[in-house]
Order: C-alpha cells, then structure tokens, then sequence
C-alpha cells in the first residue's frame, strides 16, 4: 500500500471515529439544552416560587394601640417608641447558638430565657419572638456590633403604653398588659411581640377598637438572613383613637381635691350621662403593667387596706347615708303618701318599740316639711317617711333613680349596688324587722352604692331624664349613641314631686340652714344643689351614742364616711356629681367642698358644651384650643 | 503544482520560515470570536456576581485572558513538529509536577491541587489532561491498524493513562482524574484501538464501582450520596444542588435580568464566580441566556473537531481531538453539575468561571488547536519521530 493510500485509509477511519465521537458530544449538549428547558420553561413555576420563598421573609407586625384621650384630645393613653429586639427563627440557622451569643451580650433574667425557649417552641415562623423590650443604649450598640453572629435578631421600634395623667386616670383609663397564655391559644394574633390586652378601665371596656389590625412587613434577606430591602410594608390598621367624654382638667381638679383621702369623686354631665371625671384615690401607675410590676410594688398594692387597685367610683360600696333621702321623699310622694305640704314632727328622736333612733346631733327640728326637712338633714322627719313607703316601694324608686341595678355603663368591673327588698330579705333568710325600713330611710343599713350611681341618681333627679353613666365619646371620630338628652328616655315621676325635691336640694347648700351653706358656690347667678351624707360605717356603743360621738377622737377606719350629691347650676342644671371620702366625718365638711370646687371649675369651663370631633391631630390641638368661659 | 508550492506549507520539508502574516492569516478567526465572546460572557457573569462590579472577579480574569490570548496566538506560531517533539518531555514535566504538588502543594477546599510558581497558582492536574493529549498523539501517530490491533502495543499507552489518574485521584480530584482517563480514552479510540476493548474497560468499571466507592474519601462518598437525593440534607452538603436548580429554574425564558437575579445577588448560591457561575447566566438571562452560551460551547468543540478532520497528520487529528474532548468534558461535567445530573466535582465552566489554572490549561490547549490548524498541512517526516 502507498504511503498516500495508507493516509487516506487512516484518514477515513479518523474521521469515521471522529464523527462518531462529535455526534456523541453533540447528543450530550443536546441533552444538556432539553435538561434545561425542562428546568427553565417546565417548572420554572415551581423554582420562581422556591427562588422567592429563598429571599422574601414575611412577619407579621403588631399595629399599633389606638389612643385615649379626653374629649378634648388631650392623651389619656398613648404610645411611645422603644426598641426591642426579637427573634426569627426561620433566618437562623443554628437558633441555639444565636440565643447564647445574645444572652452573653444582653442581659436576660433566667425567668425570661425560659419563656423564649418556650415561646420558639410553641410559635409558628412567622411570628417572631421577643427577646428583650426596652432595649437600653448598650444593649443596642452590644447587638448593632455583633449582627454577624446574631442571623434571625431583628431589633425594631416597639410601642408601649403610656399614661401621661399617671395614678390621676389609672382606673377609668385601665392599663394594658402582654396577653395570658389562654388569650394567645384563642387568638394567635395576641402572640406578636408588642400586641397588649386591656385589663381594666377603657383598655379593656374598648379593647377591640383600640387593638387595631396586624400588618406585615416583607423583607427580602439574604443567605445570612442579613436585611437587604424592605420589599412590602403593611403598617396594619392601628386601633382607633377613642375619645372619652373625660375632661382632664376635672379629672385632675377631682384629685387634687381628694387631697390624699381615700374616696371617689364622678361629675356627669346631667343632660346625658357622660362621665366628665372619675376619680378613685389612692391611685396606681398605670404603666407599670406594660413592662412588668416589680413584685415589691404588686405586693404593697395587695396589703394596702385603701386598695388602690380598686376603682372606688364604679366598684367601691358606701352606704349611701342622707344622699339616699331624695329616693325616699320621692318613693313616698310618687305613692301619694305625702306632698311638699305635709307637715311631720321631729322631737330630736323616733322610737320604735323599744327602740329609739336618734336625728342628727339630736336636735329637735320641730313641725317641717320636706324642704325644710331636706335642708336640715332631718333624720326623723325621714324615719317616718321610710316607714310610711316601705321597703319595697323605697326599693322601686331607687331603681328608678339607677341605685342598685345595672346601669349599662361602658366600663368594666361596675358594680350595680344593693338596695334591699323584702324579696331579697326573705332570699336570703333575713327577718325584716320594721327598724331595718326605718334606718333605710336615712340611706343606712343593708344599702350599699357606688358613686357613680350616686352621681346617676343626682342627674336624674336634676333633669327628670333616666340618663346612663357613660365615659365613651367618640370611637375613631364617631360620635357614639347617648351623647344627646333626646337618646334617653324621661324619668316616670311627676315634676312636681321633683320640684318639692329639688327646691330642699336647693336650700341645702344656698340657705344658712342648709347643711352645704358654706359649699355654695362663688359665681354670680349660677347655684348648685345638693345633699350631703354622713354615714356610719361603724356601730357606736350606747356610749358614743350618749354623747353623740365625737368623730375626730376616733380610730380612721370607724369614722364615718363623707358624702355629697348635687347638681348645678340649680336652675338648669348641667352637671351632677357625686363624692365620697371615706372615713371623711361630715359629708358637708369634707365632700362637699370638693364638690364646690368641681362645679366651680365646669361652670366656667363648660366642657359639656364643647368637645373636638378629632379630626386633627392631638397634641397640637390641646395648645391652641381657645379657653372659653373663664 | 505551481499553487501548491506557492502555499509553501503544502511542501513537505522541514522549512520553517512561512512567514508570521501568512500563518496568523491560517489561524481559525471563527474559533478565535466564539472564545472572546465566551469570555465577554464570562466577564459579564463575574461583573454580576460581584454585585455589579468588576472587582473583585471580572477585572483580573478579563486581564488573564488577554494575556492568555497573546499565549494563544504566539503557540499558534510554533510549528507543529517542534510541538510534538516536546510531547513526551512535556509528559514527564507534568508527571513531575503532580509529584511536586503532592509533596509540596497548597491545600486547597481539602484538596492539595495547586503549586505556585512565579505568584501563578497552577493546577498541575489541568496541565496533565493536554500533555496526556500529546503524549499519546506521538504515540499513535504512526501507528498502523496492526500495531493499535497488537495489545502489547496498546499497552504502554494505558500505562501513561494509569499513571497521571492515580496521582491525579489521590490529590485528591476525582472529577479531574476522570476527566483524564476519557480523554486518554478518547484520543486511544481515535487512533484506532479496537473499540471493544474499552466496552470490556467500562464494563468492568461498572462491576466494581461499589467497591470503588468503598475507597472515595469522605467527601467524595458525600457528594455521591447527597446527588442521589439532595433533599436528604438541605442545608448541607445537597443546598448546593437545591440552590442551583433554583437558580437555573427561576430563570425562566428571558430571566429575572441582568444584576436582578436574587439567588445570584443575595448569595444563596455558593461558589458562584467559580464553579457554579453558569446559574448566574441562567438565572438572569433565562433560557434564551443559557441556549446561547452553550451554542459557543458546542461551536468551540465542533471548530476543534473540525481541524482534528481537516488536519492532514495523525499527531496533529488526536491531539486537536483530545483539545475539543477536554473542552467538551469541561462543559459536560460542569453543566451536569450545575443541573443536579451528576455529584458536584470541582470542575469549572471554562473562559466562564473565574479562576486562573484552568483558563491557563484551557487556553494553552486552544494555542496548540490553532499551531495544528496553521500547520495541518504539514509533513512529519522521519526526523519529527519522537
């Protein structure tokens, strides 16, 4: 074979190989192009969607609480920024390393380390976790410095709850509180890190107004799970602003006029039932509760006998004393037992049976009729109208007037009272001796009110309109129903037994004989009237009765309790308020005069007249409002 | 033949003063665009993996390349005969550098692969596959069907085939040392050992491969394993897999755009600018993305094959053969890779991926591809035997 001959040979077995082998690496990208269309076309559905999952993180967010404030906008409840750091789990990927090194940087109680630990078990991702609140400067720069070793620690701002009126609105305000266990197993929303439950007050009452929506942020992170961008920001719905028919400078007169004493003071507007102030002392801070009561304060709360905690005005129980007297006028003049005209003795004292039941400082009023009865706090003239209504009709009346039934009020934990019947006496196995009807007529006894149906009774009285105690205004701007006189209905008795009545409210404090003569008020042409009480909390001996027992010589706790109800101005009234200091002496010398201060305050302010429908912001608002009637 | 003598490399002599114009005028130009357009690719991925920047990757490879394509061209120059004369001693050089890199080698991702000379990491291993492709070319290449019938003739050559797979294996560099051996394989079968012969050899492989498996490094077994079923493990050794195919599937048709694909950009895929830099390509510019690139991947091999067959010397056909096949294997392995086919295998997408020792390798293969094709029409005469 030639030399030419063999090349061609090898040459054509070459290329045969050589075509062979191209075709195989051609078959090879071939497959390579089909794998890819499948991965790329086919189920580019499926790795689009792995691919997002990869980057976008989503979390929810707690929206943030809606405001309280007075009708004026002046913040009774509002929220302030702090920053706190929490903890995606998902974007860690050894949870366990990142808690240490953040518990070696920030300092956690072992109390709390247990709740996170317990927390990361029972929570779904996408609920992060919260690790410290009220992150302090050095806890923040610990962590900025560290974010490489901390994958999954988010520090964020925080709202929590602040009570600028402090102790001064803690029980109508109510507080918040981080949601129990049993709440977050109903309601998994409650488990965002800075979601807070109201406990008591409005809080509570107008939770899920205040409580607004969650929202979301979505954030693309990457493969450290290190923030690149926020993708989506869902701010939620924040709770609504819910303004109170509170105005804050009554509400810190009614303090400051309680002085230190323990008692209760409620101002309604007359017309329609709005609380204008709610007082209960002694207070609490609030905004304790958002962060946590240190033990030492929960437990000086627990062993105070003045009970702080206690809302005096819707929860606390008084025996009503004299204030009780215009339901049993009424009960009696409504049955047509006697008129304004009727004419009854007071000898100083009233036996019945053996028993003799003294009036006031046992003085003898002589022949009087019910105004002048009123005037003087005649205690007899008042035993013998009890006895002639009687329990039950003295019992209907009251109701009537809102004493110890519900009154519908927009608050938690109010109590209705007790006004007894012989219904109820015989429920529970209490023999009804006549002497028990005869005290009742001087508001003593089985009797036990609250304030704020004190405070009702007097409005309704002064308007004849059954008005009801209510302390919500307007929720997110709107007007809420009873804002007006017209929403409720008319008391069912005659004017002219209510003419008789508030004429003796009016002598009481504007003629020198009245009892609250030195409360009158100090304003031309407006007056205020009323009914103080004084009632025994403490059963005297026969000795103390003997000398009519000197109060100041007793122990605080046996004094009688102070009271005063009234309304003003006299002629049209506006405003009705209702005060107790407990353990006070004589309602005309220790609650009374805080009533006169109150009035004095809302007759020349006029808050019931006027409120902001809040459209505007708040805080600007309260400054540049203009001051009228002063 | 008065136009054949004009087209002095027609002659068959041992002249070897052609002149430089008339050898740069013989040089494949076509194959010479498609590999600066796949480095221009290359430079792309690597701006988009630095998070839209030439630094720290893009620049220095643009930089090596451009260097490398001034190799390319000045071994392009370099008669063909000189170049198989050095086979053989190229072949031991690398033996001796695997050697070395055994010994002295830098450890790298628990491999000893590179050695660095002159501030050069050099992979040794890389090298080998084209001194392989030589070294066997001057074998065969006056090998008659007889002589590559004759076993024992055969035999010497799977000898210098065992040798560089054993050291290459034990760096160790499995993908590498496979890579090596089908190359070997491959340039054997082209010179015309009887085909037969390696269905016997990959038959056997296949018997033993569970007992071979037995002797993988940890690592190695890892990989096989976490391949078989990557979800096993998805944060270890199989996210890479994972991440990958996400890459390349959430591309879609024309991609998530350049700079914008978020496995690329927020680094969920690991050793991006390396090995893995193919998904950043497919994930920013889809399927349409991919389609083209791996055009001039299969447009190289086939320009290499085609001067392998239109090469008028057996030397010159075997090596450009085990070139395209080496080139071939590169893209092969890698894409499967990338594509979850087959275990992950340190093998880079070559004048793509980012990294020095393989473009070095790679390139220097295209320098003596472009000396055969300038020179395939020379004539070895008996002088050129080794």
């Amino acid at each position: 074979m030639s030399r030419a001959g063999r090349v061609a040979k090898d040459r054509s077995a070459f290329t045969r190989r050589a075509v062979l082998i191209g075709a195989a690496e051609a078959a090879v990208f071939g497959g390579i192009a089909v794998r890819l269309y499948h991965l790329q076309i086919t189920q580019h559905g499926t790795y689009a969607l792995l691919a997002r999952q990869n980057s976008i993180s989503e979390r929810l967010v707690a929206p943030e609480r809606g405001l309280i404030t007075d009708r004026f906008g002046t913040i009774l409840a509002g929220n302030e920024q702090h920053w706190r750091a929490l903890f995606m789990q998902a974007m860690a990927p050894e949870p366990e390393a990142v808690l240490q090194n953040f518990f070696t940087l920030v300092n956690v109680s072992p109390d709390e380390q247990a709740r996170i630990a317990q927390d990361l078990a029972s929570r779904p991702g996408y609920i992060p976790v919260m690790l410290k609140d009220f992150l302090n400067w050095q806890d923040m720069a610990a962590i900025e410095v560290n974010t490489p070793n901390l994958p999954g620690v988010v520090v964020e701002v925080g709202a929590s709850r602040v009570y600028p009126l402090g102790p001064q609105a803690a029980h109508m305000v109510g507080y918040v509180a981080r949601p129990n266990r049993k709440e977050v197993a109903v309601n998994q929303v409650l488990s965002l890190p800075g979601m807070r439950v109201g406990r008591t007050g409005v809080e509570d009452s107008q939770d899920q107004a205040l409580r607004g929506q969650p929202g979301f942020v979505q954030t693309e992170t990457n493969v450290h799970g290190a923030l690149v961008r926020e993708v989506a920001h869902d701010a939620g719905t924040p709770g609504q602003t819910v303004a109170l028919s509170i105005d804050a400078g009554l509400q810190q007169l009614a303090i400051q006029s309680l002085a230190g004493n323990t008692g209760a003071v409620v101002m309604l507007d007359a017309t329609n039932g709005e609380i204008l102030a709610m007082a209960s002392t002694p207070g609490f801070d609030p905004g304790l509760f958002d962060k946590g009561v240190p033990s030492s304060v929960w437990n000086g709360w627990m062993a105070d006998a003045k009970d702080p905690l206690q809302n005096k005005a819707t929860a606390g129980l008084f025996a009503p004393g004299s204030t009780f007297k215009p339901t049993v006028a009424l009960s009696a003049m409504k049955a047509g037992l006697l008129n304004g005209d009727t004419i009854l003795t007071c000898t100083g004292s009233f036996t019945l049976g053996d028993h003799v039941f003294w009036c006031d400082n046992h003085v003898a009023h002589g022949s009087i009729n019910m105004v002048t009865a009123l005037q003087v706090s005649c205690d007899v003239f008042f035993y013998q109208v009890a006895l002639m209504s009687g329990i039950d009709r003295m019992a209907a009346m009251a109701s009537q007037l809102g004493l110890g039934v519900d009154l519908g009020a927009d608050l938690p934990n109010v109590s209705p009272g007790l006004v007894p019947t012989l219904a109820w006496a015989r429920a529970r196995g209490i023999h009804w001796a006549q002497g028990s009807t005869v005290v009742q007529g001087i508001g003593q006894g089985y009797t036990q009110l609250t304030p704020l149906a004190l405070a009702t009774m007097i409005a309704r009285v002064a308007t004849g309109t059954a008005v009801g105690p209510h302390i919500t205004r307007r929720i997110g701007g709107e007007l809420q129903n009873g804002a007006d006189q017209d929403d409720w209905p008319d008391l069912d008795v005659d004017d002219r037994y209510l003419a008789v009545l508030r004429q003796g409210l009016f002598e009481v404090v504007n003629t020198p004989q009245g009892t609250a003569y030195s409360s009158r008020l100090d304003l031309d042409g407006v007056q205020m009237a009323g009914k103080t009480g004084t009632a025994q909390v403490h059963n005297n001996s026969a000795a103390e009765k003997q000398k009519n027992f000197n109060d100041m010589t007793m122990a605080w706790e046996n004094r009688p309790n102070a009271l005063f109800v009234g309304y003003a101005p006299a002629a049209n009234p506006r405003y009705a308020i209702a005060v107790v200091v407990e353990h006070g002496n004589f309602g005309a010398q220790s609650a009374a005069p805080i009533a006169k201060a109150m009035m004095t305050y809302a007759i020349q302010n006029d808050p019931a007249g006027r409120d902001l429908p809040l459209s505007v912001p708040l805080q600007s608002t309260t400054q540049t409002l203009p001051v009228t009637g002063t | 033949m008065i136009l054949e003598s004009s087209l002095s490399l027609r002659r068959p002599f041992r002249e070897r003063s052609f002149g430089i114009a008339g050898k740069l005028l013989r040089i494949n130009w076509l194959f010479m665009l498609c590999i600066c357009l796949l480095a221009g690719v290359g430079y792309a991925a690597l701006y988009s993996a630095a998070g839209g920047s030439p630094q720290p990757y893009a620049q220095g490879q643009i930089i090596r390349f451009a260097g490398m394509m001034a190799a390319v061209l000045c071994i392009a120059m370099v008669d063909i005969r000189i170049i198989a004369k050095i086979s053989w001693p190229s072949y031991v050089l690398g033996i001796l550098l695997l050697l070395v890199v055994m010994k002295f080698g830098h450890t790298g991702l628990g491999a000893k692969r590179w050695i660095s000379v002159g501030g050069i990491e050099l992979q040794p291993s890389e090298l080998m596959k084209l001194f392989l492709a030589m070294a066997l070319a001057a074998y065969f290449k006056r090998a008659s069907p007889e002589m590559t019938g004759n076993i024992l003739f055969v035999l010497p050559a799977v000898l210098a085939i065992m040798i560089p797979f054993g050291l290459i294996l034990k760096e160790p560099n499995l993908g590498t040392a496979v890579i090596t051996a089908a190359i070997g394989g491959v340039v054997m079968l082209a010179a015309g050992v009887r085909w037969w012969w390696f269905a016997i050899i990959v038959a056997i492989i296949a018997v033993s491969a569970p007992v071979l498996f037995d002797h993988l490094h940890a690592y190695q077994k890892a990989r096989i394993t976490t391949f078989l079923n990557p979800g096993s493990d998805p944060l270890g050794a199989g996210y890479n897999i994972i991440q990958s195919k996400i890459a390349l599937g959430s591309g879609g048709f024309f991609g998530q755009g350049y700079l914008h694909g978020t496995q690329n950009q927020l680094n969920f895929l690991p050793e991006k600018q390396t090995d893995f830099v193919f998904t950043i390509i497919a994930e920013e510019f889809g399927y349409f993305g991919s389609m083209v690139v791996l055009a001039l991947l299969f447009a190289i091999v086939t320009l290499a094959f085609y001067t392998a067959m239109t090469c008028n010397h057996v030397y010159g056909r075997l090596v450009a053969l085990g070139i395209g096949t080496n080139f071939f294997l590169y893209c092969f392995v890698n894409l499967s890779m990338v594509m979850g086919l087959i275990p992950v295998g340190g093998v880079p997408l070559p004048l793509i991926s980012y990294g020095g020792s393989a473009l070095t390798a790679v390139m220097l293969g295209f320098g003596v591809l472009q000396s055969i094709h300038v020179h395939r029409d020379v004539e070895f005469g008996d002088g050129d035997d080794f």
